[in-house]
């Protein structure tokens, strides 16, 4: 596998992805604590020939369906009680622009 | 044990005599007030009101004598891990960004221990979403009852530190995602019972990794954590994981047991002393040997730190600061610049480097070589603990390689330093295991745990091993 530089930028970078914005201070904290786990840990798989199928779930789990009949839900009402007042308008959710 | 000391004799006495319900949930009202005074962080959310509430209901089944009356749990105060969602009352998995949330349900574990006649007490603290081994990693730090000092142990800190606090008739409910029950259990010398993965609904759970959560019991004995998980195990039509079966309490015979070596080798002196001080005394029950298992020793942490904060970055994806939780003001922001500033303002460090570290490990180009692979990984470690469980019964191990440590000696840790405090427990939670947590003794005055694994679905060879180490 290709070796990976784990420096400020690649750190800036993935918090991006991740909605994240860090300060400057969290930069330079985070890097060398995040170039530990990927270097010391993350990077030991490699000594690992694996070839097995992977286990998305540790015991076997197989699809078992429901009767696709309707059943009682949140009303309107109940979906917005979680709901700051700025951030609700007639009986909807109000977010931030889109486009 | 003693029988006067288990829940089921409480449940017994009860029905006969309401009394004992109310004067059992006045005791852990004061406690929790005591608990408050004394800034012990085992609570998290306390609604008085409400548990009144639930103590009338409670008394008008008992004079209907309705099915309630007839539970296993009936009166039976239980507290509730905050990452478990309970109708009205905030649960927010000790994170500020879901700060106000209060569900407009119950998860089904809460459902279920409701059915059989509990009353739903308290939320306890936590690491946020589980982020964590010593339940410092939230805003109300839970602190040990055998030294204030030390940590309670994590994630699920509050459960086990109220669980040993409490000299009433209590239950606790905790969830573990790579230790989060046996770890605080054994720093607070209780029993923490964690089901294979999938016995539990985990239905209204605020997930921290999806493939390794699991909801289990926090207890003062055996015997109650074993009635617990009896009432919150079994099929969940809401959980598309959830297993066909469930939990009986029932014995079972053990043999063979084999401590594991590579994870013994790495604890302290003092934990180590304990330990095989417990295990010379169980020579007399079960054959006892020496296993080694070499893959999870080495490659068991790495697996399960790409596993979790992969998923756990997925998860906390959703966290954006609309419809629920922390919410700000939208001012014609984009909803780029509106989601970033709210995460960044609500989550902790340690949830931001979770994220980071996960969405790492899933970004495109590292996918392969951490995220599947790991996953692969994860299968090889199944194998070795499948077949080691061939040969024996049980695996023992300690559960913590240190004991409680001091608040101070907490911060000094790197976060890599942190993580590897979990090596005895990750394994078996990333093969979805079945394990408890046992108090084997004492060192220094501090409780140190014993942990017996068992194969998946094998809860009653876990329940039987733990009364012959309570006898």
């Amino acid at each position: 596998m290709a070796k990976v530089e784990v420096d400020k930028e690649l750190i800036r970078k993935v918090a991006r992805n991740a909605r994240l914005n860090l300060s400057e201070e969290e930069l330079e904290k985070f890097v060398p604590q995040i170039k530990e786990v990927i270097l010391d840990s993350f990077n030991k798989l490699d000594e690992v020939d694996a070839k097995e199928e992977p286990s998305f779930q540790p015991v076997s789990v197989s699809n078992r369906f429901r009767n696709d009949k309707p059943k009682n839900c949140l009303t309107q009402e109940e979906a917005l009680k979680n709901v700051s007042v700025k951030l609700k308008e007639n009986g909807y959710f109000k977010g931030p622009k889109v486009l | 044990m003693k029988r006067e000391e288990t829940i089921a004799f409480f449940v017994e006495q009860a029905k006969k005599d309401f009394s004992i319900v109310e004067k059992n949930l006045a005791g852990i009202i004061q406690e929790i007030k005591l608990c408050e005074d004394k800034k012990l962080n085992y609570i998290e959310e306390f609604d008085e009101q409400d548990v009144l509430k639930q103590l009338a209901e409670l008394k008008k089944s008992f004079q209907a004598k309705d099915s309630k009356y007839f539970g296993k749990l009936f009166g039976v105060p239980i507290s509730v891990k905050d990452a478990i969602c309970v109708k009205g009352i905030e649960s927010k998995a000790g994170s500020k960004i879901l700060q106000g949330y209060k569900p407009l349900f119950d998860a089904t574990v809460i459902e279920r221990a409701r059915a059989e006649g509990a009353i739903i007490l308290a939320k306890t603290t936590q690491d946020e979403f589980g982020f964590g081994t010593f339940a410092t990693n939230t805003e109300k730090v839970p602190k040990n009852p055998f030294d204030n000092e030390r940590s309670c142990g994590g994630s699920s800190g509050g459960a086990a530190g109220f669980t040993a606090f409490t000299k009433n008739y209590h239950l606790a409910i905790g969830e573990s995602t790579g230790g989060s029950i046996a770890c605080p259990a054994s720093f607070c010398g209780a029993i923490g019972l964690t089901p294979t993965y999938g016995l539990v609904s985990r239905y209204g759970l605020i997930d921290y990794a999806n493939s390794l959560d699991k909801i289990g019991a926090i207890a003062k004995n055996p015997e109650d954590a074993a009635l617990l998980l009896e009432v919150i195990s079994g099929y969940d039509e809401k959980d598309s994981t959830s297993l066909a079966q469930g939990f009986v309490k029932d014995d079972a015979t053990i043999k063979r047991i084999a401590i594991v070596k590579d994870f013994f080798d790495n604890c302290d002196e003092e934990v180590k002393k304990v330990v095989q001080k417990k295990i010379s005394e169980l020579k007399k029950f079960y054959d006892v040997e020496e296993i080694s298992l070499p893959l999870n020793a080495k490659y068991a942490l790495s697996a399960y730190y790409i596993i979790a904060t992969s998923e756990a970055s997925t998860n906390l994806a959703k966290l954006s600061g609309l419809r629920y939780g922390a919410q700000g003001e939208v001012n014609g922001k984009h909803f780029d610049e509106y989601f970033s500033e709210i995460r960044s303002s609500e989550f902790s460090e340690e949830a931001k480097r979770r994220i980071i570290l996960g969405t790492f490990a899933r970004m495109s180009g590292y996918r392969d070589a951490y995220y599947l692979k790991a996953m692969r990984v994860r299968t090889k470690l199944i194998n070795e603990f499948n077949s080691a469980f061939k040969r024996y019964d049980l695996l023992l191990n300690p559960t913590m390689p240190v004991l409680a440590p001091k608040f101070e000696e907490i911060e000094k840790l790197s976060p890599m330093q942190n993580y590897a405090m979990d090596l005895c427990t990750v394994p078996a939670n990333l093969a979805g295991l079945p394990h408890i947590s046992v108090n084997a003794g004492f060192s220094r005055g501090l409780p140190v745990g014993l942990m017996a694994i068992a194969p998946h679905l094998q809860e009653k060879r876990l329940y039987s091993f733990a009364k012959v180490i309570e006898a």
